[in-house]
């Protein structure tokens, strides 16, 4: 089954409780998705030549300190190290391809969540509510989110099988619904170089995009291939820097319902998840079009 | 029940649990024929007033979830947002009135008794249609109207692909577009005797003003469902 949730506050004096605004819609969508939970956010962005990369580590005792001693000490350059639980965001000047690489020789325990200037991820096991509170979600700040509740259905409940998903700097995806030809896609994208973490459906997906856009498609271009090519049922949502972006399949066998409002712009699997929306009778509430794709940029 | 003394007794979904307020709909039909009930604050819950079988008159005040009215018998249900996916799934009789839009599947199976939608419809609207009437005052999805049985099926707005595939002896009424037709889905002359199920139906749903003769009628070519000597090696 799973739940989608994803918010875009208009609203600049609403971004400060983006978090409390989305709480109650994650939460909606618990009977959709009860044994995992995550979401992107779009914060404040760090300095230009800046990055955060969100590493989680699968323990609450992981010594994130040391790591950020280690980091200094081994590359000579200033990081800081932003810990929540077992997830922190490491914030540094170095290149993305040089922190992998050193990730990956001295911790190599650590997930690496996503890379970006704007963007965190959290995801782990669990219900919605209890990943929320373990990651403080209620106090999350920022402009834009896309959040997932997961119900698996063909692959292991694992953190690193939850959603979102990321292709890219500042580009994160949640799905609903199942591809069936995640496996030939898969074997299609590793030939082409494209690496994979998980043998998660919604990761073959993911990674499309990131071939389709890598070689030169837009997001909208690389939407109309993923039509062609994925075999299945999905109502996919992605968020980049600034925008949300949203279409069904064909069939549209996985729901989705937006309302739209002045003060801001919210999805979600189902109604249920948008009903406590301050003033949610005055937006305007449809359901998207199978196979049109709907962007509303920040 | 305490409740009835009220007319129309008032229910808050945010306050009484959806279990109750059902139980309350299934109580004996004797003591509930001729009452109104309200339920407010339905937030997009899932299954309100299912299973219905007594003259109620039910307002939903707002946005109702998935299969909201199922399997209605003699009540009228009038939802004034939206409805989720299935609504009045399976209808016997009686009368759901969605103010709003209708997600998918609405009216899959019903067998009688009729649904008025102001707005749009999802995908698969009267799927597999066994005789109720259904009236959509905007536009329906792809593959609505598939393997439809019995029953009128009355679009004033456009209908996207695939309409009325593999239909049996459903009536499809059309005033916009239709993107695409099923497979054994053919255009018919309108008989007087249609022309007079569409007018009524027209005049039921709060649509008396529309012009019967501006519709399109469509139904199944029966080529699908009786046997043909050609396809005698595929038994």
């Amino acid at each position: 089954m799973c739940g989608i949730v994803g918010l875009l506050v208009r609203n600049q004096k609403m971004r400060d409780s983006i978090g409390e605004l989305m709480l109650p819609m994650l939460i909606g969508m618990t009977e959709r998705g009860p044994d995992s939970a995550g979401l992107a956010i779009f914060g404040s962005p760090v300095g230009a030549d800046e990055r955060k990369f969100s590493l989680y580590s699968g323990t609450d005792d992981f010594n994130w300190t040391k790591l950020g001693h280690d980091f200094e000490k081994h590359l000579s350059i200033k990081a800081k190290i932003q810990p929540k639980a077992n997830h922190a965001v490491l914030i540094t000047s170095l290149e993305p391809a040089t922190v992998k690489i050193w990730l990956k020789e001295h911790y190599p325990q650590l997930h690496l969540l996503s890379v970006g200037q704007l963007m965190d991820i959290y995801k782990d096991v669990g219900t919605p509510a209890q990943v929320a509170e373990r990651y403080d979600f209620k106090n999350l700040k920022g402009t834009h989110l896309v959040g997932h509740t997961r119900m698996a259905t063909e692959s292991a409940i694992t953190p690193a099988h939850a959603h979102p998903f990321t292709a890219g700097e500042d580009w994160s995806l949640v799905h609903n619904g199942s591809l069936s030809n995640a496996h030939s896609l898969r074997r299609k994208l590793e030939y082409q170089g494209i690496e994979f973490e998980t043998d998660n459906d919604t990761e073959a997906a993911c990674r499309y995009l990131q071939w389709r856009m890598r070689e030169g498609d837009d997001l909208e271009t690389a939407l109309h291939h993923g039509f062609e090519e994925l075999d299945g049922f999905y109502t996919l949502l992605m968020g980049t820097s600034n925008q949300l972006a949203l279409v069904r399949d064909p069939f549209g066998c996985k729901p989705a319902i937006i309302a739209e409002h002045d003060d801001y712009v919210a999805i979600a699997s189902e109604f249920r998840s948008l009903a406590h929306l301050p003033d949610i009778k005055n937006a305007k509430v449809f359901e998207p079009s199978p196979m049109e794709m709907y962007v509303w940029k920040l | 029940m305490e409740t009835l003394k009220y007319d129309p007794a008032i229910f808050d979904l945010d306050v009484t649990p959806l279990r109750e307020i059902n139980q309350f709909l299934h109580s004996d039909a004797s003591t509930l024929n001729g009452k109104s009930v309200v339920i407010e604050n339905p937030n997009g819950a899932h299954n309100i007033a299912v299973g219905l079988k007594a003259e109620l008159d039910i307002t939903i005040k707002g946005h109702a979830g998935y299969y909201a009215a199922g399997m209605n018998q003699i009540a009228k249900v009038t939802i004034e947002g939206s409805a989720g996916s299935g609504v009045a799934e399976n209808m016997m009789s009686g009368v759901v009135h969605v103010k709003g839009f209708a997600s998918n599947a609405a009216a899959a199976t019903a067998n009688g008794g009729l649904l008025i939608i102001d707005g749009d419809a999802g995908l698969r609207t009267a799927i597999a249609l066994k005789g109720a009437d259904v009236v959509v005052g905007g536009s329906v999805g792809s593959f609505s109207a598939f393997m439809a049985q019995a029953g009128n099926f009355v679009i004033l707005g456009d209908a996207g692909e695939g309409l009325g595939d593999s239909i049996y002896e459903a009536k499809i009424f059309v005033r916009g577009k239709v993107k695409s037709l099923g497979a054994d889905c053919e255009k018919k002359t309108t008989s007087a005797e249609d022309r007079k199920i569409l007018a009524d139906l027209l005049i039921k749903s709060g649509h008396a003003d529309v012009n019967p003769d501006s519709f399109q009628q469509y139904g199944s070519a029966r080529t699908l469902y009786h046997f043909h000597v050609d396809n005698a090696g595929a038994y």
